[in-house]
């Protein structure tokens, strides 16, 4: 279990937990997180659950695969710093992680 | 106090109505009415992970029930709508209860085309795979009627569970409604490689027992599955008077002929400007966009701009991705080769214009082509057959 904290498109902060296991994307959406879509529910299919990790975190996340890497690149508001959500697993290691949701997600 | 919002239909079109609705600040009351006995659930994985028993049925569940239960919203699962009385704007349910609405919201989906055979199995709801799954045990024998997606993927995971697969399809080629014919003949050599048997212009005559009986040959199994498409549920729409087409007429925010009742997902044909006519899609996109738009138009909010239809297929180590609509098209333009490896893609243009894309295994292809056709841009065909050329690169 991992207490994530989200920054929504409009500032507000939300903090939930999320059982190992899971996607932070799961979490995010069964929790309402405002502006995580996840249209395809998960498959790295669709590009919608990005998320900003700051700098420190970066390191500390499972690495990338070619497939999410790929997708991000053609994000409207794809960062250095973007990851897609359902592709990192929870864990007790991600545990205060802090992550902020772009304006849109199109 | 007001009359609730009622949702017939409870798939993912309801869900994201729901949650699009309280996003959007909707103060009333919501009641959902589905006929099975679920929470809303993703249907994708149905043909594909949770059919081969890697995800667990609570996390096909979009949310969990607390979502739901909080002030305001009332499930009614495992209850269907009978009838729609649009003068006393309300539905009768099969149990003789009625609710009363003040805006009514059909999320009502499709169901599989059935075919006369007796015994066959179809796959569309937790329940089918439940009959379906216990079945497909090693060494036991699989027959597919329709090589589409749905039948594509469940040949899939069935061969990887030790099944032998025979896939029957009736046209000349696999996925002959979705994709181009290079699509379909890379489609059938992966499924070959991986061990299925694919008969295309197989016509099926009948099911004998387990025998399944084409016009010139006949094949033995242990269970027979059809994935013959979907037909659209528009029998309480139309029974109530509302404009039914090949799906329930909407326009663009989702309202159907009567000002008071809307329509969201794969019960709706609707008229998109990439194709210049109206049609009905059978996608998880179609149902979340469609939803938004209602939930905004109900809360009299400006709509989330219309995207690009994409969809996706997953089988063995294969990911499709499909954006735009091929239907018209005038050229198609191959990058990478299919008759080797497991990664290309197809271009559509219709007069020189990006109209579709079909990405096996190209993330980059699929991404840059959804920007592409929602641009209306016209790229130089062979710029897009030049592996020398970046995808990023694309724009002219």
């Amino acid at each position: 279990m991992a207490k994530i904290v989200f920054e929504e498109p409009d500032g507000t902060e939300r903090a939930i937990d999320i059982a190992n296991g899971q996607s932070i994307m799961e979490g995010a959406v069964r929790n309402g997180i405002v502006g995580i879509d996840a249209d395809c529910g998960g498959a790295c299919s669709c590009a919608t659950c990005m998320v900003y990790v700051p700098e420190e975190w970066l390191g500390r996340l499972p690495a990338k695969d070619s497939t999410e890497q790929s997708m991000l690149e053609f994000c409207p508001h794809v960062q250095a710093n973007s990851r897609l959500s359902c592709q990192i697993q929870v864990s007790d290691a991600l545990d205060g992680l802090r992550l902020k949701v772009p304006q849109s997600q199109q | 106090m007001a009359d609730p919002l009622v949702i017939i239909g409870a798939g993912q079109a309801a869900s994201q109505l729901m949650a699009s609705l309280a996003q959007d600040g909707f103060a009333g009351e919501v009641c959902l009415v589905g006929d099975e006995p679920h929470l809303p659930y993703q249907r994708p994985p149905l043909s594909k992970k949770f059919l081969a028993g890697e995800l667990a049925l609570d996390r096909l569940y979009v949310k969990p029930a607390a979502f739901y239960e909080k002030a305001g919203s009332h499930l009614l699962l495992g209850r269907r709508a009978e009838r729609i009385d649009r003068s006393g704007r309300s539905v009768l349910l099969a149990d003789g209860s009625r609710l009363t609405y003040s805006t009514l919201v059909l999320a009502t989906g499709s169901r599989p085309r059935e075919l006369p055979l007796p015994g066959a199995f179809y796959l569309r709801n937790i329940a089918d795979v439940d009959a379906i799954r216990p079945r497909l045990a090693p060494g036991k024998s699989l027959v597919v009627i329709g090589g589409g997606y749905i039948g594509l993927e469940l040949a899939a995971v069935a061969v990887k569970l030790g099944v032998g697969v025979t896939v029957l399809e009736q046209a000349p080629r696999l996925m002959a409604r979705g994709v181009g014919p290079v699509v379909s003949q890379f489609y059938a050599r992966l499924h070959g490689e991986e061990g299925v048997v694919i008969h295309t212009g197989s016509v099926v005559c009948g099911l004998a027992g387990k025998r399944v009986v084409c016009e010139h040959a006949q094949y033995d199994a242990d269970i027979v599955v059809v994935g013959a498409g979907a037909v659209p549920n528009v029998e309480l729409a139309r029974e109530a008077g509302l404009a039914v087409e090949d799906g329930i007429v909407v326009d663009a925010e989702c309202r159907t002929d009567d000002a008071s009742i809307y329509a969201i997902g794969d019960c709706t044909s609707q008229h998109h400007d990439l194709v210049g006519r109206r049609l009905r899609l059978e996608s998880v996109h179609n149902a979340l966009e469609q939803a938004r738009i209602a939930a905004a138009a109900i809360c009299g909010r400006k709509p989330p701009a219309v995207q690009v239809p994409w969809f996706w297929t997953d089988q063995f180590d294969v990911k499709m991705q499909m954006a735009g609509l091929s239907a018209g098209h005038d050229q198609a333009v191959v990058r990478g080769n299919p008759d080797t490896g497991r990664s290309f893609a197809v271009f559509y243009l219709r007069e020189g214009t990006l109209i579709a894309v079909d990405a096996v295994n190209r993330a980059p292809e699929f991404m840059m082509s959804k920007q592409l056709i929602a641009e209306r841009a016209k790229i130089d065909p062979a710029r897009l057959g030049d592996e020398g050329v970046a995808m990023k690169d694309m724009r002219n």
